[in-house]
């Protein structure tokens, strides 16, 4: 077990102050006051660190090691479980695959295996979590295969920076990471207007855009997709409704005990 | 109304989705939003769980616990502050009805949290949203500051004097954060891994302190329970497993989606409505509640997806997360493919379930690669023999699922993938399973390895 040497406690800055500035401390306690026990705010803190660089650094476990009071090892042991954080540079976009066993029969395989062979190349694909480009760099992808994303019905589906790119086939798929790569920023079949994968880390982290408009246009990105809104629509069609709810109903009595 | 008598379709959770706007405070308003709360704010906390101990509403993310029960069991007093923790952590392979739900009715579920919470004298609210649902999570954020703007959240609500606080936590990428008790060691900023039970969370739950961990289609159903009480409730569904309920149908469908209704139904009804099976390829099989539960045939079409009816026929009715696959299909590549999504989110914390993941992985994908010999089938379940039921939670069941009931209706396809193997034994070889790549014999004793 290590320690971090010289927190805040030991006088002088932490030794993380020269990547997380006094603003991501100020967010830090933000995120760490919503919780009634500080160390609830660690999942939100590692997204918080991942929005600063990029991935989850050595140093960015320290600075959450630092911020609540655990050790290093402790932070590790959290941030090496969790698939979401990176454990290395990640490109301005993430792309995510789904290849479980419903998207992939349905062509989830063969966009991951495309995507692969695309932004590597016939010898050499692309692996899990490997960046076409250079992170940091715009256009720098990082490609992942990803379990389940929940949403089947509109498979199959990939997600950029956990925005949802629904309905896919191989030509889409790399069409649209062509435009990543080329600087562009498709729009989502769900989600809000593509950012980047640091910008939504913030957001994981729990920090939404302070701008009002900036919130709203995010919040109100498409989600009506056909497939969600299907059953309902049929039954507005067909006048199938739920049995009428009876008005005034009243609420059991029990008696107090 | 008389046509909606037996309706095949009853919205409830669904029947907002299609306004537009459906995530603003606005729009909820209009359509009965935060009438049931005022209701329920209204009444004694024990009147509340009566009500939805009535309805019989059974917990919507797989288990079909009856809620009311649930509640009931947090303490009376307030010793210890009580926690109501909602389960958004949507990952269940085919499952897919709390995202779209979060994202367009996001104040259901916010009004069935208020409700529940002051049921529980609950006064702190966590939502724990999976990392990747991200969009659903903006929802919710915008929905609780409506909410709390309006004065349904906070301090004091609506004079009742009431308070609560709500917090949305996203997760970051870990399957077994479903299972409650590895959901609750993550919200404490821990490894998400499972605990031993008992205690249950309502004696020992987040921060050690009572707590309810209630699934987003559960709860977001309770406003409406509040409003149009228990028989209301009761006239949809069957007597044990009562209400709507949405039925995700995915796959090889013509018009896969969302479709909200009676409990009991069944996939041929439901086939029905998604416009029969794409490019008429006959169906072959099906998950009637996610990957974790049994697979069913062309021969369940009528099984009444219930909590009763699919348990009887062999199943489990799980998130009726209805996957439909058709006969371009391959069984064993499908089982193999769901075993290495349960290799890949085994927590590690227990053996059968860490080290048994591991080799059924290794053993399918040399079979679908024609490497299989008969045995290995043997060697399948008699792993699974040794994970199901002697791990530490629910994931080790789910794992083996797939593969004992792929098994059951599709051995000849399993032995098919061996047929090239057979020659070799038959001319009097000795049959040794062939060394998987990079594997420690040693390590493959303690689970099935007898056989």
């Amino acid at each position: 077990m290590s320690s971090p040497k010289g927190g805040p406690a030991g006088g002088g800055a932490p030794k993380t102050a020269t990547t997380f500035g006094e603003d991501t401390v100020a967010e830090a306690r933000e995120l760490i006051s919503r919780y009634p026990q500080s160390r609830s705010a660690l999942l939100p803190l590692l997204h918080l660190v991942q929005s600063v660089e990029g991935y989850v650094s050595q140093e960015g476990m320290t600075f959450c090691a630092e911020q609540l009071g655990l050790s290093e090892a402790e932070v590790a042991a959290v941030a090496t479980f969790y698939t979401m954080y990176k454990r290395r540079p990640c490109g301005e976009h993430l792309v995510s695959v789904c290849t479980n066993t419903l998207c992939a029969a349905m062509g989830g395989d063969a966009i991951y295996k495309r995507l692969q062979q695309h932004l590597g190349s016939e010898s050499a694909p692309l692996g899990h979590e490997d960046v076409a480009g250079t992170p940091g760099e715009s256009g720098s992808v990082m490609l992942e295969h990803a379990e389940c994303l929940a949403a089947c019905d509109l498979a199959p589906v990939l997600q950029v920076n956990y925005e949802y790119f629904d309905n896919q086939t191989e030509d889409s798929a790399v069409e649209l990471v062509d435009a990543l790569r080329r600087g562009d920023k498709p729009h989502p079949t769900r989600g809000a207007p593509l950012s980047d994968f640091k910008t939504v880390e913030r957001r994981l982290a729990g920090l939404l855009p302070e701008d009002d408009d900036e919130f709203w246009t995010d919040v109100d990105g498409p989600s009506q997709a056909v497939e969600t809104m299907r059953g309902a629509q049929l039954a507005a069609d067909r006048n199938w409704t739920a049995p009428a709810a009876p008005a005034d109903v009243p609420l059991p009595e029990v008696e107090a005990k | 109304m008389s046509t909606s008598e037996k309706a095949p379709l009853t919205p409830v959770l669904t029947k907002r989705w299609l306004s537009p706007q459906s995530w603003r405070l606005e729009t909820y308003e209009k359509l009965e939003g935060y009438t049931a709360m005022r209701k329920a704010l209204s009444a004694a906390p024990e009147q509340v769980i009566q009500m939805v101990k009535d309805a019989g509403l059974r917990g919507r993310g797989g288990a079909g616990f009856p809620a009311g029960v649930k509640w009931g069991f947090m303490p009376k007093d307030e010793e210890k502050p009580h926690y109501l923790v909602i389960n958004a952590d949507e990952g269940e392979p085919g499952t897919c009805k709390d995202i779209p739900l979060m994202m367009a009715d996001p104040h259901a579920l916010i009004e069935g949290c208020i409700i529940a919470a002051y049921a529980m004298r609950s006064h702190h609210c966590f939502i724990y949203v999976r990392g990747e649902a991200l969009h659903p999570m903006r929802r919710l954020h915008a929905a609780v500051r409506e909410a709390k703007q309006a004065g349904y959240l906070g301090h004091d609500i609506l004079g009742s004097g009431f308070d609560l606080e709500m917090t949305v936590h996203a997760g970051a990428g870990a399957y077994i954060c479903g299972e409650e008790t590895a959901l609750l060691d993550s919200l404490e900023g821990r490894r998400g891994q499972p605990r031993l039970k008992p205690p249950f969370p309502a004696a020992s739950g987040l921060y050690a302190a009572p707590t309810t961990v209630n699934n987003v289609e559960t709860i977001a159903t309770v406003p409406s329970i509040i409003n149009g009480g228990s028989d209301w409730f009761r006239a949809m569904g069957s007597e044990k497993s009562p209400g709507p309920k949405i039925y995700s149908v995915s796959g090889h469908v013509e018009r896969p989606g969302q479709y909200e209704a009676p409990l009991g139904t069944t996939l041929r009804e439901l086939l029905e409505m998604c416009g029969g099976m794409k490019d008429g390829i006959p169906l072959k099989f099906w998950t009637p509640g996610g990957s974790s539960t049994p697979l069913f045939t062309a021969d369940h079409l009528d099984v009444a997806l219930d909590f009763e009816g699919a348990a009887e026929a062999g199943s489990m009715l799980g998130t009726t997360a209805v996957q439909v696959f058709n006969e371009t299909v391959s069984v064993p590549w499908a089982v193999m493919k769901w075993t290495q999504f349960y290799e890949h989110e085994s927590c590690g914390k227990c053996t059968p379930c860490r080290e048994g993941t591991f080799w059924l992985a290794q053993v399918l994908e040399r079979m679908v690669d024609g490497r299989g010999s008969e045995e290995d089938i043997d060697t399948l379940l008699d792993v699974c023999d040794n994970i199901g039921g002697r791990s530490f939670c629910a994931l080790g069941d789910a794992a083996v699922s797939p593969i004992q009931s792929g098994i059951k209706y599709f051995r000849d396809e399993f032995l098919a993938l061996c047929e090239s193997n057979r020659p070799a034994r038959a001319a009097g070889t000795v049959a040794s399973p062939e060394p998987v790549p990079g594997s420690d014999s040693q390590a493959a004793q303690p689970v099935g390895a007898q056989a």
